[in-house]
């Protein structure tokens, strides 16, 4: 084995550590450009995620892989830091010092908006679905629950016995919506009020997406993360729960 | 010590995801529904209850506050290991569909928020 062999088998062998030291960089550079050439204005985290995202765009071009730029083999410990289990591990650790009362006022709210944001996303996927000539049911709810989000879209189609093109474009859809919630969410967010623990815990439960709600809300106001985050922890499990039983049965009786 | 706090997030963490999958299996679907915020929960609650009964020191609360302040970093990895590809080519189907649905529910936010106020 020669001697780069050898360095790139240390970055191989230590994924994660690798992966500190690279999001480190990305994260340094996106705090120089916001501080020098938006004076601050434009959110460091929100640029790091964008640029997130454009590597992932060129690793999934480059490899043909699912996984983004951890699809590279010296980029693969990206796939555990930013996995599921560190993300929630991160998130619990964010309600540490929660506002308690915040949580109890805005409690009601907070689950109305779960209901209306299942309901809401899956009747305009399910919309688009029709506009777009599709007739039968089972391809119409899938489609729909893609929208509610990307985990939601393949349970209900697995359930339903959907074609796997349906499933694939409900999945897709899924995905732009998880991504178009993390880059536009520091844009909406003055327009919308979303600026105090009510309006993040609403935001959570209306976008559901976890690690849409995870990154949008990072790029907006990191304190805002846990509010958010516990409403939209509950989306999924609800989608899951009400698209391909009731969601279904009503698109069914149409 | 920095592990206890680190010990009391772990505990909370895998006790949240339980609970989650409880109630997933007693509705039976597949899914672990809402772990994350039962996690969070028992962590406010222990974590409050420690603070007056244990002692629970602010050097512990380190083993804490370091996984909450590296959560963004975490974020940007997982921002770099999304399958964007998958998106874009999805058509224009997934893209309408989804980006209708994130436009309309940030309109919804403000009327939400009117509610029960």
């Amino acid at each position: 084995m020669d001697f780069f062999q050898s360095i790139e088998s240390v970055f191989i062998g230590n994924g994660v550590i690798t992966a500190f030291l690279f999001v480190g960089c990305i994260i340094w550079i996106s705090y120089f450009i916001s501080n020098k050439f938006t004076n601050g204005k434009f959110h460091g985290s929100a640029i790091a995620i964008i640029i997130g995202l454009s590597l992932a765009y060129l690793g999934g071009k480059a490899t043909g892989g699912t996984k983004g730029l951890a699809d590279i083999t010296i980029f693969s410990g990206l796939a555990i830091l930013g996995g599921s289990m560190f993300r929630d591990f991160a998130i619990v650790a964010t309600a540490y010092g929660l506002d308690t009362k915040e949580l109890k006022k805005a409690g009601f709210a907070g689950i109305f908006s779960l209901f209306i944001g299942v309901i809401l996303s899956f009747t305009i996927g399910a919309c688009v679905a029709v506009i777009f000539g599709y007739t039968d049911p089972v391809s119409i709810t899938t489609i729909g629950a893609g929208t509610v989000t990307f985990l939601v879209g393949p349970v209900t189609g697995t359930a339903l016995g959907a074609s796997s093109e349906v499933m694939t474009l409900s999945i897709a859809a899924g995905i732009i919506k998880s991504i178009l919630v993390m880059v536009t969410t520091p844009f909406f967010a003055p327009f919308v009020g979303l600026n105090n623990p009510r309006s993040a815990l609403i935001y959570g439960g209306l976008m559901g997406t976890n690690s849409g709600v995870a990154a949008g809300l990072a790029a907006t106001d990191p304190k805002l993360v846990p509010y958010g985050a516990m409403t939209a922890t509950f989306y999924t499990g609800l989608g899951c729960l009400i698209v391909p039983t009731i969601l279904f049965l009503i698109v069914n009786l149409l | 010590m920095v592990i206890y706090g680190v010990t009391l997030l772990a505990f909370s963490f895998l006790l949240g995801l339980i609970l989650g999958e409880f109630f997933g299996y007693l509705l039976g679907i597949d899914a672990n529904l809402g772990g994350v915020g039962f996690a969070m929960l028992i962590l406010i609650f222990l974590s409050n209850y420690l603070k007056v009964n244990l002692n629970f020191g602010e050097v512990s609360e380190k083993g804490i506050t370091f996984w909450s302040a590296i959560y963004i970093p975490i974020v940007v990895a997982m921002a770099a290991k999304q399958n964007v590809i998958a998106a874009i080519d999805g058509g224009m189907i997934a893209i309408i569909g989804g980006s209708l649905a994130v436009f309309i529910s940030f309109l919804m936010i403000p009327l939400i928020s009117k509610i029960g106020k």
